[in-house]
């Protein structure tokens, strides 16, 4: 498999808090993973840097073989898309609009060419967002505006596509359809990197889990490995027992925190 | 998705009501006067027509169009459908540079006015004190613009009113005139520089519409579409600034205007930058054109502030395309 992203120590600092503090890992293309990890662990901060959007880390992020601060915005945006958290629009772009700024960086010109045009139709088709290609971005529900952002990093046509939390506003059918669409991606030879905080979810689909916690890595294997009661219980805080799912995956189910809430009886408020 | 007949479409009914507003209004005016006439050489007809009106409508056309672009470059920039030319510090700059030249008497320097000269020097100095603070860190964050924007706005607007206080009589008359606003005739050589000007604003902007759709989704959507941030960020601060600055410095400043026309245009050809940039210079243009063609004659011999013609002009047109709540035409 072909070494698309190697890090190596990358620590970021904000203020006086580090954040991550020095994080080694490598990414291949072919290869769905998940990063996991709870609350103000470093999660959104590694995108960030996987990205090339922050510069001010410290140690090596080489993509393909480059420091990823190096890459001239324009290369690096025809070979990687990058979906935000929460993508929030001010003005009246239609949802096909939208999924058309995916190919800005492959335009030469000001006007769409022809594969311009297949590509969005190709990505909208793959993502069931069609049938409101024409409608305003700001009526759609969350879960439709996160369809159409997939959509519209799919146009991108990138060789590796990172996603902070893409399921979380998603009904049951897409947060499963696009788990599989990010699997079909992999097998395609993408480099997939996926935020999440669905454990069953990344632990379904991904090949690889990497559980941050505290800005450091705290676990990086295949699920089956990663997820056992002892790391739910130092990384995430909470006694789960863990269950054989879907594939002979790991399947967690949840319990509660451990020993913080009272575990029978009325609540107290 | 924009192809090219869209494209020309919209442009073309945009720079028609432009260049339909540019031939009409300066036949219109309290005296007669005829194309004809003036044309063959006969006075007054060439005087008022020539020397009068047309340097006066080409600089309303200029201006509008200048104004409604600076509106649609800050707001793609600040993601912020309120904000204005003047959200970002820079006409208040230029008020204070043009306040300044009034109450100190000057009134030429070089072959200029003082007063646009000055003015110049203000929006100049405001935008080196913003760029200075908002991009201190590695990038520059359209948050600290917009604080730093504002804040320079108060300060200055302070001097001015410390200014118009300390002022005489006819200073403070002019005071209080210059800050309504207001369209004059212009040598043609001032307006050539203008018009040099304004045609490289546009021309930027339309090259980086693309990037200007980005942008105006969000930074980070930006960044990873192929956008070096800081540098369009920047470009965007001085393009805006620079086509308010020098409108400021020759009319004062115009309200309305910069708000309106981009927002009435989103609803007419959508959001999309690559028609919004060319369609609200157009429009933007040919709006005050009338506008002034309005408030140079409704009370003539005496005018009527040409900021006071926009916003009651534009803002029942802008309630009533609101209220009708249509879709955009080219969803």
């Amino acid at each position: 498999m072909t070494l698309v992203y190697a890090l190596d120590d990358v620590r970021v600092r904000l203020g006086s808090a580090e954040i991550l503090r020095g994080i080694s890992l490598r990414f291949h293309e072919g290869e769905l993973a998940a990063v996991v990890g709870p609350n103000g662990a470093g999660k959104s901060t590694l995108m960030s840097v996987l990205s090339g959007m922050r510069e001010d880390y410290e140690g090596e992020c080489r993509f393909r073989g480059v420091e990823i601060s190096q890459w001239r915005k324009g290369d690096l945006g025809r070979r990687l898309s990058f979906i935000p958290q929460n993508v929030r629009i001010e003005f009246p772009f239609t949802a096909e609009q939208v999924v058309y700024m995916g190919r800005t960086p492959h335009c030469n010109g000001l006007f769409e060419t022809p594969e311009d045009r297949e590509a969005v139709r190709r990505a909208m088709e793959t993502t069931e967002t069609l049938p409101f290609a024409r409608l305003d971005f700001r009526v759609l529900s969350g879960g439709e505006r996160q369809r159409v952002i997939l959509a519209g990093a799919l146009a991108q046509e990138p060789s590796v596509l990172l996603l902070d939390e893409p399921t979380t506003f998603l009904d049951l059918k897409h947060q499963i359809s696009t788990y599989v669409l990010l699997e079909k991606l992999a097998r395609e030879g993408i480099c997939v990197v996926a935020v999440t905080h669905d454990l069953n979810l990344a632990a379904s689909y991904s090949d690889r889990l990497v559980v941050l916690s505290h800005g450091e890595v705290a676990a990086d294997d295949v699920p089956g490995e990663v997820l056992t009661k002892k790391l739910l219980n130092d990384v995430f805080e909470v006694d789960a027992g863990i269950l054989s799912g879907p594939n002979g995956r790991p399947w967690v189910s949840y319990e509660q925190p451990a020993g913080q809430l009272p575990s029978q009886g009325r609540h107290p408020w | 998705m924009v192809d090219r007949r869209r494209f020309w479409t919209a442009v073309g009914a945009a720079a028609f009501f432009f260049l339909f507003a540019l031939a009409v209004t300066p036949l219109i005016g309290s005296s007669d006067a005829a194309f004809s006439r003036a044309w063959a050489g006969q006075s007054p007809d060439k005087e008022i027509l020539f020397q009068v009106r047309l340097p006066r409508v080409l600089l309303a056309g200029l201006a509008g169009g200048a104004l409604a672009l600076a509106g649609v470059v800050f707001q793609a920039l600040l993601r912020d459908a309120l904000a204005t030319p003047y959200t970002l510090g820079v006409q208040s700059g230029a008020a204070l540079g043009a306040v300044i030249a009034i109450c100190f008497g000057w009134r030429a320097i070089g072959a200029f006015p003082a007063v646009w000269f000055s003015g110049l020097i203000g929006a100049a100095i405001t935008i080196m004190v913003v760029v200075g603070i908002a991009s201190e860190g590695r990038r520059m964050s359209s948050f600290t613009l917009l604080l730093t924007g504002v804040t320079i706005n108060a300060i200055c607007m302070a001097g001015i009113l410390f200014l118009h206080y300390t002022a005489g009589f006819t200073e403070s008359f002019t005071i209080v005139r210059w800050l309504m606003g207001g369209i004059e005739s212009m040598p043609y050589n001032t307006l050539a520089i203008l018009t040099i000007g304004v045609a490289a604003g546009v021309g930027i902007a339309v090259v980086k519409s693309n990037q200007l759709n980005l942008l105006s989704v969000g930074e980070d959507w930006a960044a990873t579409r192929g956008v070096h941030l800081s540098s369009l960020m920047l470009i965007c601060y001085l393009l805006g600034s620079f086509l308010t600055a020098s409108i400021t410095a020759l009319t004062g400043p115009i309200g309305f205007i910069g708000l309106i026309v981009p927002h009435a245009l989103r609803m007419v050809v959508g959001a999309d930058h690559r028609l919004l940039v060319p369609t609200s210079f157009c429009v933007g243009g040919g709006f005050l054109m009338l506008c002034d063609t309005v408030a140079r004659t409704a009370l003539a011999p005496s005018e009527i502030p040409v900021g006071v013609m926009t916003a009651m002009l534009g803002g029942p047109f802008f309630i009533w395309l609101l209220r009708s709540g249509r879709r955009s035409l080219w969803a």
